[in-house]
């Protein structure tokens, strides 16, 4: 079963649609391309598709990446251009490749990610001296879904950036040690409600993005 | 932090509301039911439409996504180039208490507009406890609640679906009510709102232009009187050009189904295409309001609802398609159509569904050519009651023995749990009866043992029958308290043990929608009061508050048990006697007796019993013959119609 490689953006329209949801878009989007997804075996089979990495609500994202297996081979500009057509007002597919199996699992090639955060005008610290304190710190231990953690080692950059009020940050996102954006704003003194966060870069194995994100391509 | 940002969303106009959003939806659960933009959606220049109908179902997003009549409405009034139409819900009490505290009006996903920048509000009413929520979407909308409050600058607020059939309990919130079916009725209402708009007339103007449309009943034209007893003695009409009785729209042959259906970015109640296969039902059960009201029945053709099919799947990618109707084994073709769908869309991983089957092994031959190799999940039967007298008195003659050679056939053919549901409360009803219930649960189980052992298993689903205007059992009381609460216990007591589930309803709810269903118009108090107390999602167990609603019965000095358990004479006139379903009052009189002495009807298919739809739509039945219709032909010439028979001349 050919298995192809997804770059898209994840926009506006779909801010507030978790990961589960957006895995639901995917396949319907196959389905209205008529591009028949390869099912896995058994008692209740499923369409053979394997988002990278999951997406904080109220994020949006450029970059972000997807597997998916075909049942039936196909060139990956027609599965492009098949896909264009089908995406929904939330989700623009910016390119296709064929992927060589076996190549371990989309998740598990991931370590970082990078993000641009938008920030209401600031009052008080400004931002570089906030991110100055952040990082100074030798652990940030934090409390979410009741469990505690130490932020401060997931945080691998944070700086000002542009000409606004905005942050540009990497953080891990390994399987089981993944940063959040909103938990280093908390930990800054910023509110995310009033922030705009955009994931722009999934970083892979050996510092490599296997697809760059071809915004000259799309029209 | 108060940035200037956020203090200029208070102001209600769609950037500002738009820009304020995101905010919000931080706060809240499920924001994805807020947002709109999903796939499919209709934006239509704001500017350039005369009429602007916001269509709103008065539950929350995942519930209305899911609704079919207002899937139908909003495709016919976007194709109309002149007239637009976008969808609101009832926000989640998160969600509302957000808008409060921001200042927000509830407004449309498509353009973000308040609900009182538009023209008209289409308020879909499937079931009456959505009453309190449409409240909560009319006040959140900046819309003033009762009728005779509004000025022509507000929009005009019409209600449809099954509950509106006894419209009374909300008359002082609607301008108008829309009976039957809104395929045809609702481009008359859009006109008489666009001549009413250009002509600037008053609110008393509009009121009588829309009594003029057939099937728009407008309440405010219609004042009860009381005897002393709290009994309705008659109806005066205030306007001698509204009709004395208001008929029901009917669609003469259904339209196509609409195909370029909306897809939810987020997870809602049914994520599938819905296909209305036939409209209305000839089995006759004297509990179904939907059975009564929905007449006559027509069907769709195979080919149509094969093409269907093909463009909703195309429009949508949605992975399941549901055929609907009210009694698909009923359907003429249902197995040539059950073939045509199995052949063309076998192979796409596609789960198809058809609720609604006859008790007979037909029907598990139909869902075994129907599904396949796919997964089987619980095979659903409603035999509504537990003993054959029982099932006599309600006109769903079975027998026991045909119940258990169909869940023979279900457990045999790979289906592991058989769901099975039932009422409690019918006329009559002994404790005996319900004891039936529970034997009928045992002995499934019993023959599902016998064939696939420990595997097999029953779901009891009971609920508690609440007698239904324009049904024959529409006189009949309700059980009490007490007695529903008796008759649970015995059936938690034996409906218990490996491979049995039983759900059932919280008495309290059954009450509630007893007294909305049956009320008369003194009800729209006592909703009102529910409401300034805090009742909102009385269909939702968790926020179900039945003290709330017993205070508001003591405020506007009612008693609630006047309207739930007091036998109706036969001649009390009824508080939904004005409005005309085309089934006969003389029938379902008729039909009541008969039920009293255990007379049973067959299908109507076979036999006409003259239940009043032909007399009524004689016209439209002449010019429709043939297959479209399953009443018999008119074969009779056209003759000059009695006043009281005649359909209302359209606007």
């Amino acid at each position: 079963m050919p298995r192809y490689r997804v770059s898209f953006a994840k926009t506006d329209a779909m801010r507030f649609t978790g990961n589960l949801d957006v895995h639901r878009t995917w396949e319907r989007m196959f389905r209205r391309a008529q591009l028949p997804l390869a099912y896995t075996e058994g008692f209740s089979p499923h369409p053979r598709l394997t988002l990278a990495a999951a997406l904080p609500l109220g994020c949006l994202s450029e970059g972000d990446l997807i597997d998916a297996w075909l049942a039936e081979p196909t060139a990956p500009e027609a599965v492009l251009s098949a896909l264009r057509l089908a995406a929904p007002p939330g989700l623009r597919v910016d390119s296709v490749v064929l992927v060589e199996d076996p190549e371990p699992s989309l998740p598990s090639q991931v370590v970082s990610a990078e993000f641009d955060v938008e920030l209401d005008p600031l009052q008080g610290e400004p931002l570089a001296t906030r991110c100055a304190a952040l990082l100074a710190e030798d652990s940030l231990p934090r409390r979410r879904r009741g469990k505690t953690y130490d932020l401060r080692p997931l945080i691998e950059a944070l700086a000002p950036s542009g000409s606004g009020p905005q942050l540009h940050m990497r953080l891990a996102a390994r399987e089981g040690a993944t940063g959040r954006p909103e938990e280093v704003m908390l930990a800054m003194g910023l509110d995310p409600a009033r922030a705009v966060c955009t994931r722009k870069r999934l970083i892979l194995h050996r510092g490599q993005v296997a697809v760059v994100n071809d915004e000259s391509s799309h029209t | 932090m108060t940035s200037s940002k956020f203090l200029a969303a208070r102001r209600a106009d769609p950037a500002a509301i738009q820009e304020a959003l995101p905010e919000i939806l931080y706060s809240v659960e499920k924001p994805g039911r807020y947002t709109g933009g999903e796939l499919n959606q209709v934006v239509k220049d704001w500017g350039a439409a005369s009429v602007r109908v916001a269509l709103a179902f008065p539950d929350v997003y995942d519930l209305g996504m899911s609704n079919l009549g207002l899937a139908v409405l909003y495709d016919i009034l976007n194709r109309r180039p002149d007239t637009l139409a976008e969808r609101v819900y009832a926000p989640w009490p998160d969600m509302e208490a957000a808008l409060r505290r921001a200042g927000l009006p509830l407004y449309s996903l498509e353009s973000k507009h308040a609900l009182a920048d538009f023209d008209l509000i289409g308020i879909s009413l499937p079931y009456e406890t959505l009453y309190t929520n449409t409240l909560t979407v009319l006040e959140l909308g900046g819309v003033p609640l009762r009728t005779a409050d509004r000025v022509p600058e507000h929009p005009v607020v019409i209600a449809g679906g099954h509950a509106t059939y006894n419209p009374e309990p909300m008359a002082e919130f609607f301008d108008a009510f829309a009976l039957g079916e809104g395929e045809d009725l609702i481009l008359d209402v859009v006109e008489a709102i666009r001549r009413w708009k250009s002509a600037r007339g008053s609110r008393a103007d509009l009121h009588r232009s829309l009594a003029k449309i057939w099937g728009v009943y407008v309440p405010s034209l219609y004042r009860p009187a009381y005897f002393d007893d709290g009994s309705l003695s008659h109806v005066d009409r205030l306007d001698e050009e509204a009709p004395a009785r208001v008929i029901k729209r009917i669609v003469p042959r259904l339209p196509p189904p609409p195909t370029r259906l909306l897809v939810p970015y987020i997870d809602v109640t049914h994520n599938r295409v819905p296909v209305e296969i036939m409209r209305g039902c000839t089995r006759g059960c004297r509990f179904c309001q939907a059975g009564m009201i929905t007449r006559p029945v027509r069907e769709r053709p195979v080919e149509e609802i094969v093409r269907a099919i093909e463009d909703s799947l195309a429009a949508t990618g949605f992975e399941e398609v549901a055929l609907l109707s009210l009694s698909s084994s009923d359907y003429d073709d249902i197995l040539p159509l059950v073939r045509a769908v199995t052949e063309r869309f076998a192979g796409r991983n596609l789960n198809l569904s058809l609720p609604s089957l006859r008790i007979e092994s037909f029907s598990v031959e139909l869902m075994d050519l129907l599904q396949g190799e796919a997964h089987r999940g619980g095979f659903t039967l409603a035999p509504e009651a537990g003993s054959e007298r029982m099932r006599s008195i309600i006109n769903k003659p079975v027998s026991t023995e045909q119940i258990l050679e169909t869940a023979r056939a279900i457990y045999g053919r790979g289906w592991h749990t058989i769901k099975l549901y039932f009422m409690i409360g019918h006329p009559s009803e002994t404790l005996d009866e319900v004891q039936a219930i529970a034997d009928l649960c045992q002995s499934v189980l019993a023959e599902g043992r016998k064939l696939i052992g420990g595997r097999a298993k029953v779901t009891a689903g009971v609920s508690t029958f609440v007698p239904k205007p324009h049904t024959p059992f529409q006189w009949v009381p309700c059980d009490t308290l007490e007695q529903i609460r008796l008759k649970q216990s015995l059936l938690k007591r034996q409906l218990r043990g490996p491979g049995l589930k039983l759900n059932w309803n919280a008495p309290e709810e059954t009450l509630l929608e007893a007294w909305l269903s049956r009320g008369d118009r003194r009800m729209s108090q006592v909703i009102l009061a529910a409401w300034r107390r805090g009742a909102r999602f009385d269909a939702w167990q968790e926020h179900f508050r039945y003290d709330i609603w017993l205070e508001a019965f003591a405020e506007a000095g009612l008693d609630p048990s006047f309207y739930t358990h007091r036998e109706r004479p036969i001649d009390e006139t009824l508080p939904w006697d004005h409005i005309d379903a085309a089934v006969r009052k003389e029938f379902l009189t008729e039909d009541y007796l008969w039920s009293l002495q255990g007379r049973t009807r067959v299908d109507c298919r076979e036999r006409c019993f003259a239940c009043g739809i032909l007399p009524r739509f004689s016209d439209l039945r002449r010019d429709h013959p043939g297959e479209t219709w399953e009443c018999p032909e008119v074969k009779s010439p056209r003759r000059s119609i009695p006043v009281e028979l005649r359909l209302p001349t359209n606007v």
